[in-house]
């Protein structure tokens, strides 16, 4: 299959929600094309990293060229890049929309448009993407078509009422959704004979190639063995191979060209040479100027990161080394911590992004971790007229030079049934929001929108929203801005002592809630010990709450009989390996629950 | 001089709380596993062996016919050189023994006899699925003592299901009245796949606090009638300690005879295969190969503080030298102030409180000295 014609290539990506389809989507495509042979799919083929399977999303972009044999005889190219479905990867979508000229959306025919679908589909109308409706799982017997149909012409504003109904399940009507990628999406229209200029969407490590860099061509073309610069950073290398991405493999090209998707090899050691939004163009021959919209990622969200045991620090160390290789969104530096000894300070894109990192230290590299609340970046201003950025409690300034604070704000938006409305205002309301408008969706469904300080949704938001609205509710931000704050810091004592891990910077309107509910947490998960222990949480240097872990009564061997003294080893070296999951904060020995248990503390 | 520890795995029926090894009495087999003994007495390895103490248990030692305990006993005679004071020990269960057997035990050598009384609340008794009554068990030890045992020990046993401290008083109050010098009262502790073990009866005994509680009443009760505590679950009238249990807390030297039993034997803790038949079909008892190793610093921290008298300075810093014995005595004057230790005399001990809570001071202790 060659390229030449670009009237015969179609890019596009797909737009869902959490479970409303996209993979399955993608699978029905993928076979339909013939392009891989149906004993040889595992379900759900373009979500490849296990925890993406299981939590149903896209976390990377990944992208696939497939061959489609058009009801008008023609043969077509189709590029299909998966987009992550998640806003803390906002940029990343934006990126890969941009190497698309259309967007096929697919909403689920009983659940309706949901936030995030919103908010990507937003997205790609901004990039001037055609956006092709897809009602998915008519099968169910909850489904109503006709709704999810009025719904996305009233909320979105495109015509749905012929769109195509299908069920990716059973993979009923599939066909009718590649035929309208070949009707409704406009195929690219770049200049062969321009000098050559593509853009980065994402770029994979790997061992034996290095670095690889997923590219949507533009204009002009590239071959093995040119010279390429990077234009945001400058970085010019030689490539060593071009290709597409087949269903499986990477299937080298002698060129690319424009309008075309492919990848580039260039013997690139750092991923992080390889910014996605940057344009690539030839050293000797470049374009006049990069494509629009590129932007360096800013981490929002960041916390410390410690293995359990003090002796896997250089595994951690590795481990994030490694994650890095593929994800140069994720920072992170080392930082030590009385309580926790060595570990890092890692910065993440948001919160879903911090999960992500932090369950795949634990899965893929066997990691034992201890995490810090999330914190996010305050500005403070200092009584000398410095402002300072702090996104680490620790270097929160003495109080005494402080002249103000001030703390980043999102906009976001809650799509949820109208009955749920009470109580998510509640929870906005308790977590400092700002209410700023409602819309109604449809006559069940609204748009909540509230201006809500990203502090309080680092904490433990999502699964609180989750619980008051029984999943019902879906949830998307972008930042706004700072705005002027009245921060304190939050310090835990243990028997007297601060434990530096466990301090936290909060509005000081939430400050004794919030002390009062960390000691009565510490205080469940800390074991009874040999003595009592005063739990404490204290605003500079003033108590403001209190519990007490009570002394251990009993812990003993009673009966040891007829010298044999096995059962008592035993049960030492049980203790022995207990004591070793603790930490050892002065006198008093602290799980790692407990450490946990702070974390999550809407219950 | 060694202690020689003899097991009879022989019970009239299983205890619904004991995981000791043993089987159902059985006439031909029981004779069988005495010559077997006394097959393993003639051993190379032991010629010659002097001991001071002697300790058949079990199992229900008194399940047997006397005759064969008075067997064993020659064969104990014949092949060791025991001590003129030695304190001969046996185990008996109430509901097994005659004034005959009694005669038989103490023509035999033995000096002292330790009963499972277990508590002298019929109920109890009953729920613990013991054979005997209360009443069975004051007359075997007035029996015992009319027989010429002087040296009388009684088990009993605390958190038992239902049970309140002011059951557990009155069981050690019709205890002490009779003529006993020793008392084992141990807190019930439910052994996984044992009959206890099992979630009705686990909810419905007394919690840690109430247990605690219990035991340190009774701790001070026995002290007030005479019976000092002298390691974490023995109590007793001065001079009736029992020396052969106290060897095994001051890692002095035993050798156990019989599957299941354990020795500490030239420096080596070393332990016969739970398996009777195996056993008395094997020319000689085989000791485990996984012999367990042996470490005198961690096991003397571990097991002297099982005693009231503690463990001497002065041997620990032989032992873990005297920079790290000074750091477990830091350690241990911190939990003086807590009223779990005593430091006196070159001495560090556990308080009843420090013996409730022990095996997280011992970790502790084992932590300061660097061995944990």
């Amino acid at each position: 299959m060659s390229g030449d014609n670009q009237s015969n290539i179609r890019n596009f990506c797909i737009i869902a929600h959490i479970d409303h389809g996209k993979s399955t989507l993608a699978d029905r495509i993928l076979e339909l094309t013939s392009s891989v042979e149906l004993r040889e799919m595992e379900d759900q083929l373009l979500d490849n990293m296990d925890i993406e399977r299981e939590r149903g999303i896209t976390i990377k972009a990944r992208a696939v060229r497939l061959g489609y044999k058009a009801d008008n005889g023609e043969e077509y190219i189709f590029n299909l890049i998966d987009t992550p479905g998640h806003v803390d990867f906002n940029y990343e979508v934006s990126r890969s929309l941009a190497a698309c000229e259309g967007a096929v959306l697919v909403v689920d025919a009983s659940q309706g448009i949901e936030a995030q679908t919103l908010g990507n589909t937003y997205l790609a109308i901004e990039h001037d993407l055609e956006v092709v409706p897809v009602i998915n799982k008519i099968d169910l017997p909850s489904a109503e078509p006709e709704r999810v149909c009025s719904e996305i012409e009233n909320i979105i504003g495109i015509p749905a009422l012929d769109s195509p109904r299908i069920s990716a399940k059973t993979g009923l009507n599939i066909k009718d959704v590649l035929e309208r990628v070949i009707t409704d999406i406009p195929a690219p229209k770049g200049d062969p004979d321009k000098p050559f200029k593509a853009l980065i969407f994402d770029s994979v490590y790997d061992m034996y190639k290095g670095v690889i860099i997923y590219v949507r061509v533009m204009d002009g073309s590239v071959k093995a063995g040119q010279t390429i610069k990077l234009m945001a950073t400058g970085a010019e290398f030689q490539t060593v191979e071009i290709g597409y991405m087949g269903a499986k493999d990477l299937v080298p090209v002698g060129e690319l060209r424009a309008g075309e998707v492919g990848y580039i090899t260039a013997s690139i050691k750092y991923i992080g040479d390889t910014r996605v939004g940057d344009t690539v163009t030839r050293a000797d021959a470049p374009c006049d100027e990069a494509l629009p919209g590129y932007k360096k990622v800013q981490s929002m969200v960041f916390s410390g990161v410690y293995p359990a045991d003090g002796a896997k620090y250089p595994d951690l160390r590795d481990a994030l080394d490694k994650l890095a290789l593929n994800d140069a969104s994720l920072t992170f530096e080392p930082e030590t911590s009385a309580a926790l000894g060595f570990g890092f300070r890692c910065g993440f894109l948001g919160l879903l992004h911090m999960e992500i990192i932090q369950e795949r230290l634990e899965r893929e590299y066997n990691l034992d971790l201890i995490t810090t609340a999330p914190s996010v970046i305050y500005k403070v201003n200092l009584t000398n007229g410095e402002t300072v950025m702090i996104d680490n409690p620790s270097n929160y300034p003495d109080p005494a030079l402080i002249a103000s604070a001030e703390e980043p704000v999102v906009n976001a938006h809650i799509f949820t049934p109208q009955e749920f409305v009470g109580n998510i205002m509640e929870l906005c309301q308790d977590r400092r929001g700002n209410y700023i408008d409602m819309k109604y969706l449809d006559d069940t469904r609204v748009d909540l929108h509230y201006e809500l300080p990203l502090n309080e949704i680092v904490y433990d938001f999502f699964d609180a929203l989750k619980s008051r609205t029984r999943g019902y509710a879906s949830f998307d931000y972008e930042m706004k801005g700072y705005v002027p704050s009245k921060l304190v810091k939050l310090d835990i004592l243990l028997n007297g002592e601060v434990v530096d891990a466990l301090s936290f910077i909060v509005h000081v309107d939430k400050a004794y809630a919030r002390g009062r509910k960390i000691t009565e947490r510490l205080k469940e998960n800390i074991p009874r010990q040999l003595f009592e222990i005063p739990v404490q949480a204290s605003i500079g240097g003033k108590i403001i709450a209190r519990e007490t872990v009570k002394a251990m009564r009993k812990d003993v061997l009673a009966k040891c009989y007829g010298g044999d003294i096995t059962r008592k080893k035993k049960l030492l070296e049980k203790q022995k390996e207990g004591k070793k999951r603790m930490r050892q904060l002065g006198t008093v020995e602290v799980p790692q629950e407990a450490f946990m248990s702070v974390l999550k503390l809407d219950e | 001089m060694r202690g020689i520890y003899i097991h009879i795995p022989f019970c009239l029926r299983k205890c619904p709380y004991c995981d000791f090894y043993s089987v159902t009495l059985d006439r031909s087999l029981s004779e069988q596993y005495i010559d077997a003994l006394i097959r393993n007495f003639r051993a190379d390895k032991y010629r010659g062996l002097c001991a001071d103490t002697v300790y058949i248990g079990g199992g229900t030692p008194s399940a047997l016919p006397a005759e064969l305990i008075s067997k064993l006993m020659e064969g104990v005679y014949k092949n060791f050189s025991i001590a003129e004071n030695a304190e001969i020990t046996i185990e008996a269960n109430p509901c097994t023994v005659s004034d005959d057997k009694l005669a038989a035990y103490r023509a035999s050598g033995i000096n002292r006899i330790s009963f499972g009384v277990q508590s002298a609340d019929d109920r109890e008794l009953k729920a613990l699925g013991r054979l005997h009554d209360f009443d069975t068990a004051e007359r075997a030890i007035e029996g015992a003592q009319r027989a010429g045992f002087d040296n009388i020990s009684a088990d009993m046993m605390i958190g038992l299901s239902g049970q309140s401290e002011r059951d557990v008083l009155n069981s050690a109050e019709r205890l002490t009245a009779l003529p006993i010098r020793h008392i084992s009262a141990y807190m019930l502790k439910i052994e996984p796949n044992t009959a206890f073990d099992n979630d009705k009866l686990k909810a419905s005994l007394p919690g840690d606090d109430k247990v605690s509680d219990m035991y340190l009443s009774l701790c001070k009760f026995l002290e007030g009638k005479g019976f000092y505590q002298y390691e974490i679950s023995n109590f007793a009238q001065t001079g009736f300690e029992s020396r052969h249990n106290i060897k095994y807390w001051r890692l002095e030297e035993y050798i156990g005879f019989g599957p299941a039993a354990h020795s500490l034997f030239d420096k080596r803790r070393l332990r016969v295969p739970r398996d009777l038949r195996g056993y008395i079909s094997a020319p000689l008892q085989t000791e485990l190969p996984e012999e367990e190793p042996f470490d005198e610093r961690v096991e003397y921290i571990m097991l002297s503080l099982r005693l009231r008298e503690g463990l001497d300075m002065q041997r620990l810093s032989a032992l873990v030298g005297s920079s790290s014995a000074q750091k477990l005595k830091e350690r241990a004057a911190a939990f003086e102030k807590h009223g779990l230790c005593r430091l006196s005399d070159g001495r560090v001990s556990l308080t009843p409180e420090g013996f409730l809570v022990s095996n997280s001071v011992i970790l502790e202790f084992l932590c300061a000295v660097g061995l944990a």
